[in-house]
């Protein structure tokens, strides 16, 4: 069953040039994007930087109106509701940004950062500040962080710690949907690899439905289910993730896969017989 | 600057950061005479009354064989035309001085950052209408301003607070608009509207605790610059009225003493230079403590 379904997505942003508002030009952000996420799945979207990405998890999130198109989540066309129905909405789908030094408020303790989705949406939730705080500690244990880690402010973890309490945060009101902004491309990889394994097993654990926005082909690869690749503001290809990188259709799918490094050194394109003669030596660092 | 300043403003939170925050402001000497002083002038303020020398000199229970005495053991900085002894009313002073100056600085700081935080928050309209007539108020000379209104509203000391509130907000309301636009723009603030945040807790759980650094430093730089302002008002006898010992009236009133009698305007005058630097030393210090930017 479908949770959300993205119909033929339009932002165009119009960009001033001149002094006195003369000529303008129109950016195509996100020009006819059209997908649908079924319940329970990972869902990646990838693209280059200035593909549409943002814009479209904007639009998603309800921060930003689309030029044309429809979103409709769980039945609801999300743009058509109420200012009041759109708050109440937002408590079903939240989001974990990609840079965990910037996403959490630095004069905030983790209590109140991870209890603020409930504060916001406390008059349909109801939970007194005692009750709050016992969500928070039980989500710190989700997120495998400690109950002792409630009065302490941000500064005072590692970028991993402050993705799981960002990962906290969108857990807090139960939500269906949990839009992932890159969320461990500003992480060491060996951190990486942590939080992607508690992506996957809270997924499972919580029946949660995932939209994964990545540059990142191989993370793409290992989370995900389907994968819809962007580019420049339309979505060139989409499909289950086996086929998309096994077996891809579009020469922007191939040019794509093929500018990813492959874990096995005898596969890569930088180092594999198919590379001699066509990359010069320099290209090497890009190699693992 | 956003991601790495807001990391490092980060220190600045809860207990640790505090610490952390007294320990640059020690680093800097000046920062620590500027901190003597403005607890010297506050301890003067709240107690000078009872350390004055002579305190029934204020009550007017002088004697006339001590007019016009030079500084000497028995009265430090002399006396004044009446046998009043200048110690006494120079420490009497800090009061009326302390108290107003910090009176306009409070009343400054909340219409401005009031101001600050809706322009820079909502921008469009409410950002141009708001911040032309902030700029209009601050085209016209703050201390003339200040005498106009006070000119209006008849001379006493709250109205001479309030007309110099009126005539100071604008500087406050422009750092924190700036403030609040690269705020605004920050992660955890687009994560609490995405979360469904209204624009009144974000204001004043997200942005306004982020601004609060920048705006106690403004507030300390500022008292200073205030207590020249109200003495400059009872200068030209606008503010405060003699015979309420403050520290521009005695320099108004010690013109026609000079220059054979110095003391009765050196002392005053030194109070007020005094007064000014330490609220200086000690703001740069706190700017330098509280603001990363401004870190070596």
């Amino acid at each position: 069953m479908s949770i959300l379904v993205v119909e033929d997505l339009v932002k165009h942003y119009t960009v001033r040039r001149g002094w006195f508002g003369g000529a303008a030009e129109t950016v195509r952000a996100v020009d006819g994007v059209s997908f649908v996420i079924d319940s329970g799945e990972c869902l990646g979207i990838v693209g280059e930087s200035g593909s549409g990405k943002t814009t479209l998890t904007r639009a998603i999130l309800g921060l930003e109106r689309p030029t044309a198109g429809r979103i409709v989540f769980e039945g609801e066309d999300i743009h058509a509701l109420s200012p009041k129905a759109l708050r109440a909405q937002r408590a079903r789908i939240q989001m974990v940004f990609q840079d965990p030094h910037a996403s959490l408020n630095p004069r905030m303790s983790v209590r109140d950062i991870v209890a603020e989705p409930m504060e916001v949406h406390r008059d349909v939730l109801g939970l007194s500040g005692r009750q709050m705080t016992d969500r928070v500690a039980e989500l710190l244990e989700l997120v495998r962080m400690e109950r002792g880690h409630l009065t302490r402010y941000p500064h005072e973890f590692s970028g991993g710690q402050r993705q799981r309490i960002g990962i906290a945060r969108a857990l807090a009101c139960n939500p269906r949907l949990v839009v992932l902004d890159e969320p461990t491309s500003a992480l060491d990889v060996s951190v990486q690899a942590q939080v992607l394994a508690l992506l996957i097993g809270l997924q499972d654990q919580l029946g949660l439905t995932f939209l994964f926005i990545s540059h990142d082909l191989a993370v793409v690869r290992y989370i995900c289910h389907r994968a819809a690749l962007i580019y420049r503001g339309k979505l060139v290809e989409d499909g289950p993730v086996d086929q998309i990188f096994d077996a891809p259709r579009t020469d922007y799918a191939k040019t794509l896969l093929a500018a990813m490094p492959d874990p096995d050194p005898g596969k890569s394109p930088f180092w594999g017989p198919a590379a001699q003669g066509k990359i010069q030596p320099d290209s090497e660092k890009g190699a693992p | 600057m956003s991601a790495r300043t807001t990391a490092e403003a980060s220190g600045t939170s809860g207990g640790e950061g505090l610490a952390r925050a007294f320990y640059r402001f020690r680093q800097n000497p000046l920062s620590l005479v500027g901190l003597v002083l403005v607890a010297l002038l506050l301890f003067l303020a709240i107690f000078g009354p009872l350390v004055a020398p002579y305190p029934e000199h204020l009550a007017g229970e002088v004697s006339v064989l001590d007019r016009f005495k030079p500084p000497s053991a028995a009265f430090w900085f002399g006396t004044n035309e009446v046998g009043q002894d200048i110690l006494s009313m120079v420490v009497a002073g800090a009061q009326v001085s302390l108290l107003s100056a910090m009176g306009v600085i409070v009343i400054a700081t909340l219409i401005g950052t009031l101001i600050g935080l809706a322009a820079g928050y909502f921008g469009t309209w409410i950002d141009e209408v708001l911040m032309r007539f902030t700029d209009l108020i601050l085209t016209l000379p703050a201390l003339i301003l200040a005498m106009a209104i006070a000119a209006g509203l008849g001379p006493s000391i709250v109205n001479m607070v309030i007309a110099l509130a009126l005539a100071w907000w604008p500087g406050f309301a422009r750092l924190v608009r700036g403030e609040v636009i690269g705020l605004k723009e920050e992660q955890f603030v687009v994560a609490a509207r995405a979360q469904g945040a209204g624009a009144g807790r974000i204001i004043f759980r997200h942005i306004l605790p982020n601004v609060t650094s920048p705006i106690i430093v403004k507030m300390s730089l500022d008292v200073g610059f205030a207590i020249l302002a109200v003495a400059s008002l009872g200068f030209i006898g606008i503010g405060v009225r003699p015979p309420t010992p403050e520290w521009g009236v005695m320099l108004s009133v010690s013109r026609s003493n000079l220059p054979h009698f110095w003391w009765t305007a050196i002392f005053p005058g030194m109070a007020i230079f005094v007064a000014v630097l330490a609220f200086n030393l000690f703001g740069e210090g706190l700017r330098q403590a509280l603001d990363p930017r401004a870190r070596r």
